[in-house]
C-alpha cells in the first residue's frame, strides 16, 4: 500500500493545505505538528509561488506573506527533514510546474523521495502535459495527483483511469477560495471515477465548514480544505498553530461522523 | 509551425488548470473549423478592411533614410488602423470566432490598454459584453486608454496583485476564466498562453508580414533585408516576422524592453536576461529567479512590461532564425522623439524600441539595402508618459 493509500484506510480522510512560510516557517512547523495532532490524515504542503494562477484571494495573500518573509524551496525540503523525524503521516506537495521545473525536476523530485514527501499536486499540468514530470515520479515513487474539474465532462473517466494516489475533484469553477454554497452535481463525476479507477477521491474548493465537509466527504473519500486554514494564519500569525489544531479537530470529526 | 500538441520545438504546451482545458479544446475545434471556411475568411477580410482600415500602408521614410544615411527604411504603419494599432486585427479575428461559437462575453488583459480598447471595440461591435483587467499601475500610466475603453462600455477591473502590471492581468483573466467558462471568451492579446491562443494570434496577425511582403514586392521589387518590430509577449513581431520565416535571407530583428538596462534588475528584456521555465500556459523563456519566482520586471513601456516571451519567439531564437535586441527606455523615448520630428509620426513607446534599434543599425548597412520597422501603435497614449520622463507635467 502507497503512504498516500494509507490516509485513506482507515475511513473517510481529511486534508489540511498550508502555504509553507505564511507568515515564517516555524509557525508552519507547529501548525503541521497541530494538524497531525487533530487527526489530519494527509497534508498538503503549499510550496509559494509569486504568481498563483488557480488561486483565489487568502491563498494568494498566503503566497505573497511566505515569499516576502523569504521562504525557498530548499527551506521548505529542511522543514520537511525536520517532521519527517517524527511524523508519518502522508504528506504532498502543492506547488506550480514552475518550482519544479525551475529547480530541476530531477533533483526536485528526488529530493521529494529522499525527504519522504509522498506525492505532488501542480494545478497548471493537466493530463496532456503530464509526462513532463511523470516519468521521475514514477522513478522515485512519488504519486502525481491528478486533478478532476466541474467541466471535465468527456476528460474524467481519461484521468481517473490513469491517477495515482488520489483523485483531487474540484467542487467548483474558479480559484480556491470559500464558498456559501458548491452545487456542483459532484454526486454524478464521483460515479464516473469510481466506474474508471479504485484510487481514492477527495474533494476540495471552497470547503470550510464543518457541514460542507461532511456532506462532501459523504459523497467521496474525503474533504480538502486550504483557504478557511490561511484564514486563521492571516488573522493570527505566529499564534495561528493552536487554532489551526482546534479548527483541524471539528473537521476531522465532521468528515468521520 | 505549430506542432499537433502545440509545440514550437520545446516551448509552448497547455500548461493550464484542468477546469480549462475543455475551453481550450474547444476553442482549438472552432478554429481548426473556421480557419479555412470561406465565409469566416470574407467576414474577417471586410472587419478588416471596412472596419479596421486595412490594409496598413507602407511607408517610405524618406528623411529618416536621408537622415541616418545608408540603409531604406520604410515604416509598416500598424499605428493607423482603427483604434491605433496592431491589436485590432487579432481581436476582430477572435472576436469574430467567439460570436460563431455562440459566446457572449469578452474578457481581456491589457498592458498599456491597446489590447484592452481593441478588445472593447470589438466587443461593441458584436454587441458582446466586456471586461478588462489591468494592472493598477498601468491603468495610472495609461489613465487615457482606460477612459476610452469605459467609453466603448466595457468593465476595467483594476489588478492590485502582484506588480499590478501586465503579468498580473494575464493571470487576473485567467482566474476570471475559470470562474466563467460558457458564455465567456478570453481574448488574449499576445501570441502567448496556452495552446492554441499563440497560434491563432499569430494567424489573425500575419496579416501584417503578407502585406509587407507584397507591398514591398509592388515599391522596390524585392524583400527587405531587415524586418524590425518590439516584442512583449510578442504579438506584433510574430505578425510582422510570420510570412518571412521562410525567406532566409531577411533577417527578422524583435527589441525588447531592456527598461534601465539588462545588467539592472529594472528590464523586462526576456531572452537577454530570462531563462526556460512554465507559466501562464506556456513553456517559454521568462525573467525569474533561481527559485522559479517570477520576476517583477520594469519598462517604460506598460505593452512591453511582461515577463515573458511568446513560446514561437521562444523556438525562432533557440533555431537562430531571429534575432532578439534589448532597447532601453532612454533609447525608446529619444526614438520616439526622434521619429516625432523627423516624419511626423509619433509612435507608441512600445514601437519605438524598435525604431531605436533601426537607427543603430541603418548607419551600418549599404544604401541598397532594405529596413522594415512595424509602427504597430500610435502615441498619443504616450504623450503624458513621456512628458513627465522630460520633467514636464501636463494634464491630459
Amino acid at each position: 500500500m502507497s503512504n498516500i493509500a494509507k490516509a485513506f484506510a482507515n475511513g473517510k480522510a481529511f486534508i489540511p493545505f498550508i502555504t509553507c512560510g505564511d507568515p515564517d516557517i516555524p509557525t508552519t512547523e507547529a501548525c503541521i505538528r497541530e494538524m497531525v495532532r487533530a487527526g489530519a490524515d494527509l497534508i498538503e504542503l503549499g510550496i509559494p509561488f509569486s504568481d498563483p494562477t488557480a488561486e483565489g484571494p487568502v491563498i494568494q495573500g498566503a503566497n505573497i506573506r511566505a515569499l516576502s518573509g523569504g521562504v525557498t524551496t530548499d527551506k521548505v525540503f529542511e522543514m520537511v527533514i525536520r517532521l519527517r523525524a517524527d511524523i508519518t503521516v502522508p504528506m504532498v506537495f502543492m506547488t506550480y510546474a514552475n518550482v519544479v521545473f525551475s529547480y530541476g525536476a530531477e533533483k526536485f523530485i528526488g529530493k521529494c523521495r529522499e525527504i519522504g514527501i509522498d506525492g505532488l499536486i501542480l494545478p497548471d499540468l493537466p493530463f496532456e502535459e503530464k509526462d513532463e514530470f511523470l516519468p521521475l515520479c514514477r522513478q522515485n515513487d512519488v504519486d502525481l495527483i491528478s486533478l478532476i474539474a466541474p467541466t471535465s465532462d468527456n476528460r474524467i473517466a481519461m484521468i481517473a483511469k490513469e491517477a495515482e494516489g488520489f483523485i483531487y475533484l474540484v467542487s467548483s469553477l474558479g480559484v480556491t477560495g470559500m464558498r456559501s454554497q458548491i452545487n456542483t452535481d459532484l454526486e454524478s463525476i464521483v460515479k464516473v471515477i469510481r466506474a474508471n479507477t479504485k484510487v481514492p477521491c477527495a474533494i476540495g474548493f471552497g470547503i470550510s465548514t464543518p457541514e460542507q465537509a461532511h456532506k462532501m466527504a459523504g459523497i467521496s473519500d474525503g474533504a480538502i480544505v486550504g483557504s478557511a486554514i490561511i484564514k486563521i494564519l492571516a488573522e493570527h500569525g505566529v499564534s495561528a498553530p493552536p487554532l489551526v489544531g482546534e479548527y483541524v479537530k471539528k473537521m476531522k470529526d465532521a468528515v468521520r461522523r | 509551425m505549430t506542432n499537433q500538441n502545440g509545440r514550437f520545438g520545446i516551448h509552448g504546451g497547455q500548461y493550464i488548470p484542468e477546469t480549462l482545458m475543455n475551453a481550450v479544446i474547444e476553442l482549438e475545434n472552432a478554429y481548426n473549423h473556421y480557419k479555412d471556411d470561406p465565409d469566416f475568411n470574407r467576414e474577417l477580410t471586410d472587419l478588416f478592411n471596412d472596419y479596421a482600415g486595412r490594409p496598413s500602408r507602407l511607408y517610405f521614410a524618406k528623411k529618416m533614410t536621408e537622415d541616418l544615411g545608408d540603409a531604406k527604411i520604410y515604416l509598416k504603419r500598424e499605428d493607423l488602423n482603427h483604434t491605433g494599432s496592431h491589436k485590432i486585427n487579432n481581436v476582430l479575428g477572435q472576436a469574430l470566432l467567439a460570436h460563431k461559437m455562440g459566446k457572449t462575453r469578452l474578457i481581456a488583459e491589457t498592458g498599456a490598454g491597446q489590447h484592452g480598447v481593441a478588445t472593447a471595440t470589438a466587443a461593441t461591435l458584436f454587441g458582446m459584453e466586456c471586461v478588462v483587467f489591468m494592472g493598477e499601475e498601468d491603468t495610472k500610466r495609461q489613465a487615457l486608454n482606460v477612459y476610452r475603453m469605459k467609453l466603448l462600455g466595457a468593465t476595467v477591473v483594476p489588478v492590485k496583485t502582484g506588480t499590478a502590471t501586465l503579468k498580473d492581468a494575464v493571470s487576473e483573466a485567467m482566474r476570471e476564466w475559470t470562474s466563467r467558462i460558457s458564455d465567456t471568451h478570453y481574448c488574449l492579446g499576445s501570441v502567448m498562453g496556452p495552446h492554441p491562443f499563440p497560434t491563432i494570434v499569430r494567424d489573425f496577425q500575419a496579416v501584417i508580414s503578407r502585406e509587407i511582403k507584397s507591398q514591398m514586392l509592388e515599391a522596390e521589387g524585392r524583400l527587405p533585408d531587415a524586418v524590425l518590430a518590439c516584442v512583449g509577449g510578442g504579438s506584433n513581431a510574430m505578425g510582422s516576422f510570420y510570412n518571412f520565416i521562410e525567406d532566409k535571407n531577411v533577417r527578422l530583428i524583435g527589441c525588447e524592453a531592456a527598461g534601465r538596462g539588462v545588467d539592472t534588475f529594472e528590464t523586462a528584456a526576456t531572452i537577454a536576461t530570462g531563462r526556460l521555465g512554465i507559466f501562464h500556459g506556456m513553456k517559454s523563456y521568462f525573467c525569474q529567479d533561481k527559485y522559479g519566482q517570477i520576476a517583477p520586471v520594469y519598462s517604460i513601456s506598460a505593452g512591453l512590461d511582461y515577463p515573458g516571451i511568446g513560446p514561437e519567439h521562444a523556438w525562432l531564437h533557440d533555431i537562430g532564425r531571429a534575432e532578439y535586441v534589448p532597447v532601453t527606455d532612454d533609447e525608446a523615448v529619444q526614438a520616439f522623439e526622434y521619429l516625432s520630428r523627423m516624419e511626423g509620426i509619433i509612435p507608441a513607446i512600445e514601437s519605438a524600441h524598435a525604431v531605436a534599434h533601426a537607427m543603430k543599425i541603418a548607419p551600418k548597412m549599404d544604401k541598397d539595402q532594405i529596413i522594415v520597422i512595424t509602427i504597430s501603435g500610435r502615441g498619443d497614449k504616450d504623450v503624458a508618459a513621456i512628458a513627465r520622463y522630460r520633467g514636464e507635467d501636463i494634464y491630459e
